[in-house]
């Protein structure tokens, strides 16, 4: 059974139609990229996913469970966590701290389990030297890394990251993509919102292609790549 | 660290006892100047515990001074209770009432909340002067020797021995008094707890909190809750003193909100140390300033606008920010040295 579905699921802002008619399966363990132009809706969908935003019709389920009236702390109870396109830290609280908010509400950990639970994770992500430092003050790839690690720290078994590797030097993409892979390896199933394709597709195992709302094609991502379509609307080469 | 823990601890030990033993070695009008300072200490820290620490920058939270005060004078004059039950009656009023003002105000954020419930409470003031039983637009006063019959007077009358009213003075105080050590008790707990956690989580990025599982309706409106019910506490005190309500000094929103914020500002925002601090300074510049009339107005105005310019977080934060030392840490520090992997990273189907 798909761990997520999402059954015809359309959303509009007034007349302009975000998501219209989209559906697709992730399996449990699967690693899910989505692309497309700016604007095409991909981020408006993980809203949906999270019960950020309410869908005008359609429905999301998780492991076969209608969620699409829950909120979005119920979902992550249930197991899908996220990462925002700009880095959302709690500014106020050390970086530990952020940590330890989402796996004592979304992980619920127990409060004597959580301290060693969360630096593993900043152990994990390269932020344990940074634990006790104000969050807000961090720079770009560290607030990055904050993101997925809190994220981490709700125990998700679906993993939202919307353009994590967005603005990183190669070096730090790199540095980026080996922690998100040992996290697919543990059997997380990710969804992947990217730009930065070579990232996107040394992790992905299938390629879902937006496109003003519409899904565009899913596939392997060498098959959606060489699509000409593809290739003319996301990448501007004409056929 | 721990020492200067230890060493702040054993003086706040020692003021407190000072401060508990103060009716019975000091003269009757510093015992009701301490009362009204604690008043405001007890308003701020409620405030603080609201604006500071849930984000939630309420300027009607004289709505629930005048209806806990309201709500004593009726269970005194109305229903012939004692005044320290109608004390207990003043603090539930003003939760209750604040289940309905936190439906219509928590529809709005920022500035509209602030708003919003000005709004609110100069409705409550209004609705109240229509209240023709306890003299409408006029108030009333308490019946004659209400307070020197309150419960627990005569023993402490005879305990101090000192006049009727003046033990009467001393048990409001003590009352004020503990009531504002139990706020200051009760915010370091709830801070400190899981909830607290979430709380300064809201605070910080309420969307992001939600994306971690936090509620944050149900938090936000369990701090609003409580802080209505230690306002309501402390309103309901105070008029015991002041003898006499009226819609327009119970709702005050200069006397029991413009300077509540300005003793938390200037103390610290987001520190629990911080109203004690302001409060103390509050009461320094009343006192040097007294005589100056309007000037005093404008040197308190002028003192806010620099903390804010020059120490976002008060004159508490520039003190930890100076020496290091926090009598009241709220912070979690992580554990030095992983173990093991104590929690799987990914829940079980």
């Amino acid at each position: 059974m798909a761990i997520l579905s999402l059954q015809s699921v359309s959303k509009s802002f007034g007349a302009l139609k975000v998501t219209d008619d989209v559906s697709f399966d992730l399996n449990a363990g699967e690693a899910l990229g989505i692309i497309g132009p700016n604007g095409a809706g991909k981020s408006t969908l993980f809203n949906l996913i999270t019960g950020n935003i309410q869908p005008d019709r359609g429905r999301v389920l998780i492991d076969g469970q209608d969620v699409t009236r829950l909120p979005p702390m119920d979902r992550v109870r249930a197991g899908i966590g996220r990462s925002f396109q700009i880095p959302q830290p709690f500014g106020h609280l050390s970086v530990y701290e952020n940590l330890l908010v989402a796996a004592r509400f979304g992980g619920e950990i127990p409060a004597s389990e959580a301290p060693g639970f969360c630096m593993d994770i900043l152990s994990r992500t390269g932020l344990a030297t940074v634990a006790e430092k104000p969050s807000g003050g961090l720079p770009l790839l560290q607030r990055k890394r904050l993101e997925l690690a809190r994220a981490m720290a709700t125990r998700p078994r679906v993993i939202l990251l919307d353009e994590i590797a967005g603005g990183l030097t190669d070096a730090e993409c790199v540095e980026l993509v080996a922690t998100i892979r040992s996290i697919h390896a543990e059997g997380t199933a990710i969804i992947w919102i990217e730009h930065v394709l070579h990232a996107l597709n040394s992790v992905v195992e299938r390629l879902m292609v937006l496109n003003f709302g519409r899904m565009l094609m899913i596939g392997q991502p060498d098959q959606v790549m060489a699509s000409p379509e593809v290739r003319e609307i996301y990448l501007g080469i004409e056929a | 660290m721990t020492l200067n823990r230890n060493l702040g601890l054993c003086l706040a030990f020692l003021a407190l006892t000072a401060l508990y033993a103060l009716p019975a070695i000091a003269p009757r009008a510093m015992v009701q100047d301490l009362f009204g300072i604690l008043t405001l200490l007890v308003l701020a820290m409620n405030w603080n515990l609201l604006a500071g620490f849930a984000g939630l920058v309420s300027v009607g939270q004289q709505a629930f001074v005048g209806i806990g005060a309201y709500a004593m004078f009726a269970a005194i004059i109305l229903a012939g209770l004692d005044p320290l039950v109608g004390v207990l009656i003043g603090g539930i009023a003003a939760a209750l009432f604040a289940v309905p003002m936190a439906f219509f105000a928590f529809r709005l954020n920022g500035a509209y909340f602030a708003i919003g419930t000005w709004v609110v409470a100069d409705i409550a003031r209004l609705a109240i002067s229509q209240w023709k039983a306890l003299g409408g637009g006029t108030g009333t006063s308490l019946p004659k020797g209400t307070a020197k019959e309150m419960a627990f007077v005569d023993q402490i009358k005879e305990l101090l021995d000192v006049s009727s009213a003046a033990a009467a003075d001393a048990l409001t105080y003590w009352l004020m008094l503990s009531l504002a050590v139990g706020v200051l008790i009760a915010s370091y707990v709830f801070l400190r707890s899981r909830m607290g956690l979430g709380l300064q989580a809201i605070r910080d990025n309420e969307n992001a909190a939600r994306s971690v599982g936090v509620d944050p309706v149900k938090l936000k409106a369990l701090v609003f809750l409580l802080t209505a019910f230690g306002t309501g506490l402390c309103g309901a005190l105070a008029f015991i003193q002041i003898t006499r309500v009226t819609p327009d000094a119970a709702f005050s929103v200069i006397d029991w909100t413009a300077f509540v914020i300005f003793i938390t500002v200037i103390g610290g925002i987001g520190t629990l140390p911080g109203p004690i601090v302001g409060v103390a300074v509050f009461y320094l510049l009343q006192r040097l300033l007294a005589d100056y009339g309007t000037i005093y107005l404008i040197v308190l105005g002028c003192l806010g606008i620099a903390v804010m310019l020059f120490a976002r977080r008060g004159l508490w934060g520039l003190f930890i920010d100076r020496t290091g030392i926090d009598l009241l840490p709220l912070t979690h520090r992580p554990p030095r040295m992983v173990a093991s992997r104590p929690a799987a990273h990914r829940r079980s189907a």
